[in-house]
């Protein structure tokens, strides 16, 4: 295999010892759904692996089987550090150095630093007393090792997420990892705080730790990991090394599409005015924003976290009144006092969190989508009409395209994607002339956020509602918006027409 | 961090005892003298035992309520051994409700951890049925007359005080065995691997699973241990009160619980330390005495307690509900 002149001490490493984890012929099949086909996966020793899916592409499943909580059908093989193992458990999988890094952490946020880090050693039996001061000594050490600056008596859960979340690899490290899975460790942070983590994870990399890292993020993908795999509907499309991959190329290869960055608008074909805002400002937030928004127009607002673009938003939908300046609705002037006034006046507002945790994940569809809309469904006597109700999400369902089994199967049932529809449908329902999005399509995959643009292109080009849409993605953007406003320090520095910027002129200005 | 917290939960217990006392004292200086205080701490060791009990299993992130019956089912089962055999040894009339504290203690955690129900309904249901099988089998009927070793051993003192009027007074066996008790609890809870499960229980449940730790091992103990310490505590109520009544104890179960929330012990779990409940149980002790003092209705006692608990649920809660606004900004 080795070129010739390859040096000795290379030829070695190659052999058995770099490979840390092996897997090879993993197919799974749940009932009837095939989750995994014959895939091959293999981490090398101090690389960090991307792997990288969309939801229900398999990625869990292989985690799954890579620490033991499942088992692979037969004909599988499992090789850790070169060992042949012919059933690996979790406990198992845990001594041979195996870890998972879950995104919601697993930690104990009533007990100490120290305490997380060797909550393991309590299982063993041979000990007797716990010594505070060795485990707090213990816990320096290993946190020193990795140069983390945090205290050992520290109570985990007051501190922030991102310091948790070195805890919980501290945690690994401090239990001899030689592999961490880290799944979608950067949902909850802010960039520099994925900076910082990407700086620990080259660190343990240098000493030979292996990473697996499994996000939705490519930018992040792309940056840290050394190769990629990708995975599309439980098979392997590849294993790649960075350099051959770009953030197209990569979602290509998850989606098998193609992702256009051409703009998908239609020219709006009346230039009618139904929100103008004039040299609004609040202390401490913005200063002096003024645009205009027409109807059937989507205008995109972007601009890094904490430029102000949230709230502007905020005000727009009563919540944050402004210090001075004015908002026009169809020519006339109006105050809000509050977002019972912004309702009434026919504006929508759906913040971050709200897609993703909105939603009742027991509740039938019907019940998620008609919640807004209570009001109108009732009876006389204030009972809900229950025909009513179905015949409304029906319809929602149909209208919007939300794949579901029934209006009355629990939403947990529905893909994310789908997920994603019913939130957003339940908004429209209310039948809003102004609808804000706040990063609509923050921490989805690929597939969901193309039917979340869909229904947003829909939505003003068949209702005619103007939409403010505030993203953090440059490509979302040009692809959807009619016009896009770039927000900085509070100020709209720029206007631009898609057609009149690309991707990389436009990341400049917002990162530059 | 945690020690810190607690810390000042019972720095508060302390400053607040004292303006209790204080105001009990401005009102009838009686309670300040030493005969009253020991007195007081004599009385309530039934209380103090127990809510250690209570505490453990809090911290679990569970709750018992039957462990006035089981006080009453063992002290009873005692009650008649001893009476009928006329036992002469202490020590074995302290051994005998032990086990059976511990047995029904086991027979909770069975079904808190087989059904999966709410440790609540779980318990309060064990409750009905120790309480309502003793009922039938005793008919109610009163145990007295107890062995002579057994009637002196109630009035043993470590340390001996005359009063002015010619009384004896002072630190009672029972007083002694209820700290020595929340010493023991401390360093089960602060330096043995199970007690360290048990505030990593009732942290993050999930967690404590995924870190392979036996969740039923944890629950059998905690509820054991509530078990033996009401075996434990059925002795002591006997040996205060030289008498045994199938219903002088269930219904105290919210002064134990109060006595726990106050010392610091959360009803979601991970939290509270034996100092703070002793400090939790003298609080409400020295109301309930005060109360006394003044002469005032037993009924306005329960209204007291009632306001008691609530206050410190609300604070609790509102702490807890800080502490997770703080963490939520991220």
């Amino acid at each position: 295999m080795q070129a010739p002149g390859t040096r000795p001490a290379l030829l070695f490493e190659v052999t058995s010892v770099t490979e840390v984890l092996s897997l090879s012929h993993v197919t799974k099949r749940y009932g009837g759904v095939l989750a995994l086909r014959d895939v091959d996966f293999t981490v090398l020793r101090g690389e960090v692996h991307g792997l990288v899916g969309e939801n229900g592409s398999g990625k869990s499943t292989l985690v799954k089987i890579a620490t033991g909580v499942v088992q692979p059908d037969p004909g599988a093989e499992i090789v850790v550090e070169g060992k042949r193992i012919p059933r690996l458990t979790p406990y198992l999988a845990f001594h041979l150095g195996i870890h998972v890094v879950h995104q919601d952490l697993s930690l104990f946020p009533n007990l100490s630093v120290a305490e997380n880090i060797f909550a393991h050693e309590y299982i063993e039996r041979n000990r007797r007393f716990v010594s505070w001061q060795d485990m707090e000594h213990r816990a320096g050490e290993v946190l020193n090792r990795i140069g983390v600056d945090l205290d050992p008596r520290a109570t985990v859960g007051r501190l922030p997420f991102a310091d948790q979340q070195l805890v919980a690899i501290c945690r690994a490290i401090a239990s001899e990892a030689k592999l961490i899975i880290l799944d979608e460790p950067t949902a909850s942070l802010t960039f520099r705080e994925v900076q910082r983590l990407f700086g620990f994870i080259r660190e343990l990399k240098s000493r030979g730790i292996a990473f697996v890292f499994i996000s939705h993020r490519l930018d992040e993908v792309l940056e840290i990991s050394d190769r990629v795999t990708v995975l599309r509907d439980g098979v392997k499309v590849g294993t790649f090394p960075k350099e051959e991959l770009t953030k197209a190329r990569l979602s290509f290869l998850m989606t098998g599409k193609e992702i256009a960055t051409q703009s998908r608008t239609v020219p709006l074909d009346t230039r009618r005015e139904i929100l103008r805002v004039e040299h609004l400002t609040r202390r401490g937030e913005y200063v002096d924003v003024s645009f205009s928004l027409h109807e059937g127009e989507i205008l995109g607002l972007i601009g890094p976290r904490g430029s102000g673009r949230t709230e502007v938003a905020l005000t727009l939908f009563g919540l944050n009144p402004p210090d001075s300046g004015k908002i026009f609705l169809d020519g006339r002037e109006v105050r809000f006092r509050s977002n019972r006034d912004a309702i009434r006046h026919g504006i929508g507002y759906v913040p971050e969190n709200r897609l993703l945790q909105g939603l009742v994940l027991d509740q039938p569809v019907a019940d998620n989508i008609v919640v807004t809309i209570l009001d109108t469904l009732v009876e006389r006597l204030g009972f809900l009409h229950p025909a009513r109700k179905f015949s409304v999400a029906e319809k929602a369902v149909a209208d919007f395209g939300i794949k579901a089994p029934a209006v009355d199967a629990p939403v947990r049932s529905l893909s994310g994607g789908n997920q994603q529809k019913v939130v957003l449908s339940r908004w429209i329902l209310t039948a809003p002339r102004i609808l804000i999005l706040d990063t609509p399509t923050h921490g989805v995959d690929v597939a969901a956020k193309e039917s979340i643009y869909e229904m947003i292109l829909t939505l003003a080009r068949d209702r005619g509602v103007g939409i403010l849409l505030i993203s953090d993605e440059e490509h979302e953007v040009l692809q959807v918006c009619h016009r896009i406003l770039v927000m900085k320090e509070g100020r709209i520095i720029r206007e631009y027409v898609p057609s009149a910027v690309t991707e990389e002129a436009l990341r400049k200005e917002i990162v530059g | 961090m945690l020690q810190r917290i607690t810390g000042k939960t019972e720095v508060y217990l302390v400053g607040v005892l004292i303006v209790l006392s204080v105001v009990l004292f401005l009102l009838n200086p009686k309670f300040l003298t030493a005969e009253n205080l020991f007195d007081v701490l004599r009385n309530n060791s039934f209380l103090g035992i127990v809510a250690l009990g209570e505490l453990v299993v809090l911290i679990s992130g569970g709750i018992d309520v039957s462990f006035t019956a089981v006080a009453t089912v063992a002290q009873y089962i005692m009650g008649v051994i001893i009476t009928k055999y006329m036992v002469e040894s202490v020590l074995l009339a302290f051994l005998i409700p032990i086990p059976i504290g511990i047995a029904l203690g086991a027979f909770n955690a069975f079904l808190v951890n087989r059904t999966r129900v709410h440790p609540v309904i779980i318990t309060i249901s064990s409750l009905n049925v120790f309480y309502g099988f003793l009922m039938v089998v005793s008919k109610g009927k009163w145990i007295y007359g107890f062995p002579g070793p057994f009637r002196d051993f109630a009035r043993l003192k470590v340390l001996t005080l005359i009063s002015e009027k010619g009384v004896d007074y002072g630190l009672s066996i029972f007083t002694i065995l209820w700290f020595l008790i929340a010493f023991a609890t401390w360093v089960i809870l602060r330096y043995l691997p199970i007690g360290r499960k048990i505030y990593a229980l009732g942290g993050n449940s999930e967690a404590a699973r995924r870190a392979g730790f036996d969740i039923f091992r944890i629950q059998l103990f905690v509820y054991c241990y509530i078990g033996f310490l009401s075996g434990i505590a059925g002795f002591v109520h006997a040996a205060l009160n030289q008498m045994i009544q199938p219903n002088a104890i269930v219904g105290r179960e919210l002064d134990v619980l109060a006595a726990a929330i106050l010392g610091g012990a959360s009803v979601f779990g991970g939290a509270g330390s034996p100092l703070g409940v002793v400090l939790g149980v003298l609080f409400i002790a020295f109301i309930k005495n005060g109360l006394i003092l003044m002469k005032a209705s037993a009924y306005w006692h329960q209204v007291i307690m009632g306001f008691i608990i609530v206050l410190a649920a609300a604070l609790s809660a509102y702490q807890q509900n800080l502490e997770r606004k703080r963490r939520g900004r991220i």
